[in-house]
């Protein structure tokens, strides 16, 4: 489901001398159906950044990502778009929206994008929202004043509204609980029971243990272990 | 679960090519060129004299361009004739001006600032235009009582929401925005952004909006285009232009917005 090879990448700092920084070369990994591959690796090794690449958030300087039968690296705005909207789900490790949205309509509007009626996409979010433990009383307001495991559920249950094909997830248990990293586990292990594939950065180990299926060390790509 | 699939159809709503405004020796816009696809938006930034504005109005026809091509809906916009071109304007287009003011009739009741641009097409019967401004006043939070009110009694969101029905009534499928959020206090722009989310994502609305500021783009934009000295020096999916920029100056603007 995600093919990657020979993925390199680099940023140049224009704005600080033209400074070029090599981060990444020779990057190459698959997820097939119904399998979680986790990144490993130190901070600063680049799990973010080909997570990032993956999504067509960050453009790849070399090499093939392909999501389906999408070549992200080659791919025209309008089919990235599509993409994220049928296919590619990603859960960041922070929640981005409108100010004065209601939680629901937050969780609810990937569905609503997909031409989903608003009572089912409703429904659904409510699902997702109450397995999630975030208390009906909080649904009608926006997640913007919420805490920060509170605003990470939402964005989780916004990442699992649709039955997405594929799936990145960055952190997806930090700042949670012992009760809602279980669910979400579960929610992981659902996703790869119909047959999404994953890519996961996990710092939490046992989280790792229960639904990484193989690891990926992201320093085998860094430059100087390439040389 | 029942997905209705939004299928992305195969033609541009717009196309855009080579398109060059000069004022005397001066440049305006130079050699803009690009594709508008039937329920994307379309951010252009830039700062104050990047050329973003000059732009917009070249392409909503309110000044006339030097060179290059604007196609609608596969029809050559600037071969037509004036009336022609007129129609388009008031059918299948809409502006949405920065100040509320410049879009709407500012002695003439809520009620009728929406009313009108349904005459102007060809509606007649006066409780349809009646029934029809309420029904779009609701849709962009005004009261219904407040139908009669000549929008000097509004406040500026109000005044903004008002001109946006006024626009909207006509059922455009291309909308022109400058800077709408421009002179509106904060919490009136958030409320304005997810009006205007789920207006475009409802009626599968096409707009090109033009605004220096980034937060507002990435919030409602799905494609980003970068100006400075009026050429187009990056262009890409927006989060991809802001979060991944490829080019010196577009570096310059993300890395100078001040976080909050």
């Amino acid at each position: 489901m995600i093919r990657i090879e020979n993925l390199s990448k680099g940023f140049t700092l224009y704005n600080q001398g033209g400074a070029v920084i090599q981060v990444m070369a020779g990057a190459c990994l698959t997820v097939n159906p119904g399998e979680c591959v986790g990144l490993v690796g130190q901070s600063g090794a680049g799990k973010s950044t080909l997570m990032r690449m993956v999504y067509g958030n960050y453009l790849a300087a070399g090499g093939s990502i392909l999501v389906g039968e999408l070549e992200v690296t080659r791919a025209e705005p309008r089919q990235i778009i599509a993409l994220r909207r049928q296919t590619l789900g990603y859960v960041s490790q922070f929640l981005r929206v409108v100010p004065r949205v209601p939680t629901l309509e937050v969780v609810a509007e990937p569905l609503l994008q997909l031409g989903l009626q608003v009572p089912e996409a409703r429904a659904r979010a409510a699902d997702l929202l109450a397995r999630l433990n975030i208390p009906e009383r909080l649904w009608s307001l926006s997640p913007t004043t919420f805490s920060g495991g509170e605003q990470q559920r939402v964005n989780i249950a916004r990442g699992f509204a649709h039955p997405y094909p594929a799936l990145l997830l960055d952190e997806p248990t930090a700042s949670l609980d012992a009760t809602n990293r279980a669910v979400v586990l579960a929610l992981i292990e659902e996703a790869k029971a119909r047959g999404a594939a994953i890519l996961g950065i996990f710092h939490d180990e046992g989280a790792r243990a229960q639904v990484c299926d193989r690891l990926v060390d992201v320093t085998a790509f860094t430059l100087g272990a390439a040389a | 679960m029942s997905i209705v699939q939004r299928m992305a159809p195969d033609t541009p709503l717009l196309q855009v090519d080579g398109l060059t405004k000069r004022y005397g020796a001066r440049i305006g816009c130079a050699d803009v060129s690009f594709d508008l696809w039937p329920g994307e938006v379309l951010g252009i930034v830039g700062e104050s004299g990047s050329g973003k504005s000059t732009l917009l109005s070249c392409l909503a026809g309110h000044q006339p361009t030097d060179a290059g091509r604007i196609r609608f809906d596969g029809r050559d916009v600037l071969a037509m004739s004036e009336t022609e071109r007129r129609r388009l304007a008031r059918t299948d287009w809409a502006y949405v001006h920065q100040n509320p003011r410049d879009g709407l009739r500012m002695g003439v009741s809520a009620g009728g600032n929406v009313g009108e641009r349904l005459m102007a097409v060809g509606a007649r019967n006066y409780g349809d235009i009646r029934g029809k401004a309420l029904d779009w006043l609701g849709r962009v939070e005004i009261a219904a009582d407040r139908i009669d009110d000549r929008p000097r009694a509004f406040s500026g969101g109000m005044q903004q929401r008002l001109q946006i029905a006024r626009n909207l009534v006509t059922g455009p499928r291309l909308v022109f925005m400058d800077e709408p959020t421009g002179g509106l206090d904060v919490s009136v722009q958030a409320r304005l952004l997810d009006l205007l989310r789920g207006l475009v994502r409802d009626l599968g609305l096409s707009v090109i909006i033009v605004t220096h500021d980034l937060a507002v783009v990435r919030l409602l934009a799905d494609r980003l285009m970068v100006m400075k000295s009026g050429r187009v020096v990056e262009q890409g999916l927006t989060d991809q232009v802001l979060d991944d920029p490829q080019h010196a100056y577009t570096q310059l603007l993300v890395s100078s917005v001040l976080q909050v």
